[in-house]
């Protein structure tokens, strides 16, 4: 009775909606004047101080060279293209990282719960050492310690004088397309799509009669057979360019700088340490009983492993995996300290020296960062929601 | 080898420890094709271990156990093909949770037999009809009951036409109203002449369908008789003290 007596005022006060919705508006309130007082006072800052903004800078010559670039690119051209140079090498050492950090750490995980013992006991303490040392030190570790001891381009050391490996680098062959190249290439296309069909139709054929057929060695013999007798029958259509030693560095050929090994190394095994873990715990975590089910049932330990643990390891292990993806890649950016030219070094390095834009520069960095991040994740979300499991 | 013909488990003398602890003290116990053996005894005394022994899923360090003809010792390929005439079903039912109902009962029969996929679910959907739950079959795991699940446990270990079927404790971890639907199906089973292994605390099962009723202390077979002889007049006095507990209330 007493409360029913309450005046409008006081009962607006005590309704939840309207009370959420009342400081709900007060917290944007606030925000928009602290992004509006701190985007006014950097204007005001840098019209004091002469600095211009926009994005002009972009189409300005760059003036400075890039010591490994995919695309083409000299000192003549815009910073622009300074951004992309970076940006694509930034996404080579992530793709390489991913890839190899992947394979290790699946190998280190299964190894770490593996009947044997020394096998076991010498991928824990490989990953309890690797992942217990800083990042950018073994990144230092591999540039300084273990690169810059290799011998100078006179003394490399040498693989049938066609691979060299020196201080500068790794230097190969470089295969060149001759005529006949396209067919060569088709050829080999339309057999990697044959052993595609060949895998399903074996798979088909397996369910639908249970007869089984070597899939792996009947592969194996179409591709080295398709590639060794393409080869000869298209007329030889790679021809390859041997790097030689002119001077004091090797010219021709195929080159990996030192910079790109030492953080593809170090992104690498840093990230195979944490990968592992997630592995090991992703097969642990699927409970005993399973095993215990397959092996009731006959399966061997293969198909145990590969029909029945694996899928269900995998709704565990995706979402660290994930941000360990993620982590390769934004730890990337450690390429700085020892000058590989990846986004960091190149264009919120170099550029913004010399163009003194840091707010356009970094925002533009932040935000390439953010959107590849945005993208690994969504896919892996839709990964991720492929593999769930129906509860109910 | 002259039991071959008569017995379809044979175990002699055997023995296994874990670490010092001795759980299985001299067993010998010999399965006629056909016979629907109850396993009692209180909890630890071995029954669980001595059954999971015989396909392998415990390792025992001393005695002989041969199963349908074949040694059970470190042989791989002898181990495979016990595993195959032998059906488990477990305590907690061990459904495949990533694969429906079908694709849990056709996994092995497809891999392990070889069987067209066509031929398999065919199969696979003939025990479901037997279990009585033909209508879950695209349905998974995490949906169904408890007793469901494990009536979907027993359909995919007949879909691999097992010669013997071992029950570990399989009504333990159910509600009791779901009891009885797992029961019925053993029972049909049973009386429709498959070789029952059973560990179970259903003294009611045990009265009905048995052949031998086998009670399990510390580690040894205290005693083992027909069901009638063994309820109304049980020998030793560790055997009757457990049944004046279980049937006591």
């Amino acid at each position: 009775m007493k409360l029913d007596n309450r005046n409008g005022l006081t009962r607006l006060i005590y309704n939840p909606t309207v009370r959420s919705l009342f400081f709900q508006a007060v917290v944007l309130a606030g925000l928009l004047w602290f992004l509006l007082t701190i985007i006014s006072n950097v204007m005001t800052n840098l019209d004091t101080r002469g600095i211009s903004t926009g994005f002009g800078f972009l189409s300005q010559p760059a003036g400075f060279g890039i010591s490994q670039t995919l695309i083409e690119y000299n000192e003549t051209f815009t910073f622009g293209r300074t951004f992309f140079v970076g940006l694509l090498n930034t996404l080579l050492v992530s793709a390489l990282g991913i890839v190899s950090a992947t394979v290790l750490g699946v190998f280190v995980g299964v190894s770490r719960i593996s009947p044997n013992w020394l096998l076991r006991k010498i991928s824990m303490v490989y990953i309890e050492v690797l992942r217990n040392i800083p990042l950018l030190l073994q990144i230092f570790f591999w540039y300084y310690v273990v690169l810059q001891t290799l011998p100078r381009p006179r003394d490399s050391l040498t693989f049938g004088e066609t691979v060299f490996i020196n201080i500068r680098g790794v230097f190969m062959p470089k295969p060149m397309a001759e005529s006949g190249f396209v067919v060569y290439m088709t050829l080999i296309v339309a057999a990697i799509i044959g052993v595609f069909v060949l895998g399903r139709w074996a798979k088909r054929r397996m369910i639908n009669t249970g007869q089984q057929f070597p899939v792996f060695w009947a592969s194996v013999g179409i591709l080295v057979a398709t590639l060794v007798i393409g080869f000869f029958i298209t007329g030889r259509p790679i021809a390859f360019d041997y790097p030689e030693l002119r001077g004091l560095n090797f010219r021709g050929g195929m080159s990996l700088i030192p910079e790109l090994i030492a953080l593809w190394f170090a992104l690498t095994i840093y990230t195979s340490t944490y990968i592992g873990e997630i592995v090991r715990s992703g097969i642990q975590s699927v409970a005993h009983g399973q095993t215990e089910a397959c092996r009731a049932l006959g399966l061997n330990e293969k198909q145990r492993m590969n029909l029945v643990i694996l899928p269900q390891a995998m709704r565990v292990m995706i979402p660290p995996m994930t941000s360990q993806y993620l982590n390769l890649t934004k730890n990337s950016s450690l390429a700085t300290a020892i000058g590989y030219p990846d986004l960091v070094s190149v264009f919120a390095g170099t550029t913004l020296n010399q163009t003194g834009q840091a707010i356009e520069i970094i925002t533009m960095t932040m935000l390439v960062y953010l959107t590849i991040s945005l993208l690994v994740s969504a896919f892996m979300n839709w990964f991720n929601k492929r593999v769930a499991l129906v509860e109910r | 080898m002259t039991n071959e013909q008569e017995f379809i488990i044979t175990l002699n003398k055997v023995n296994k420890w874990y670490g010092q602890f001795h759980v299985l003290k001299d067993i010998n116990l010999n399965v006629k094709v056909g016979e629907r053996i109850v396993i009692c005894g209180p909890s630890g005394s071995g029954k669980s271990t001595m059954i999971r022994c015989i396909n392998h899923l415990e390792e025992h360090q001393e005695g002989e156990i041969v199963v349908d003809g074949v040694v059970l010792n470190n042989d791989l390929k002898n181990i495979g093909q016990i595993r195959k005439e032998v059906g488990m079903v477990f305590q907690h039912f061990n459904l495949f949770p990533h694969l429906t109902v079908l694709q849990n009962c056709t996994l092995a029969p497809i891999w392990v037999r070889k069987m067209p996929q066509k031929e398999a679910e065919a199969i696979a959907m003939k025990y479901l009809e037997r279990v009585k739950i033909p209508d879950q079959a695209h349905k998974y795991p995490g949906q169904l009951s408890g007793g469901q699940q494990q009536r979907v446990a027993i359909a995919r270990s007949l879909c691999m036409n097992p010669r013997v079927m071992l029950f570990d404790e399989p009504t333990s971890a159910l509600d009791p109203e779901m009891i009885k639907e797992v029961l019925d199906v053993m029972v049909e089973l049973a009386q429709e002449g498959m070789t029952m292994l059973c560990v179970t605390h259903e003294m009611g099962f045990a009265k009905k369908v048995a052949d031998r009723v086998i009670f399990m202390d510390a580690g040894q077979i205290i005693e083992q008789n027909e069901p009638e002889a063994f309820f109304n007049n049980p020998q030793s006095d560790r055997t009757k003290l457990f049944l004046s507990q279980v049937l006591g209330h």
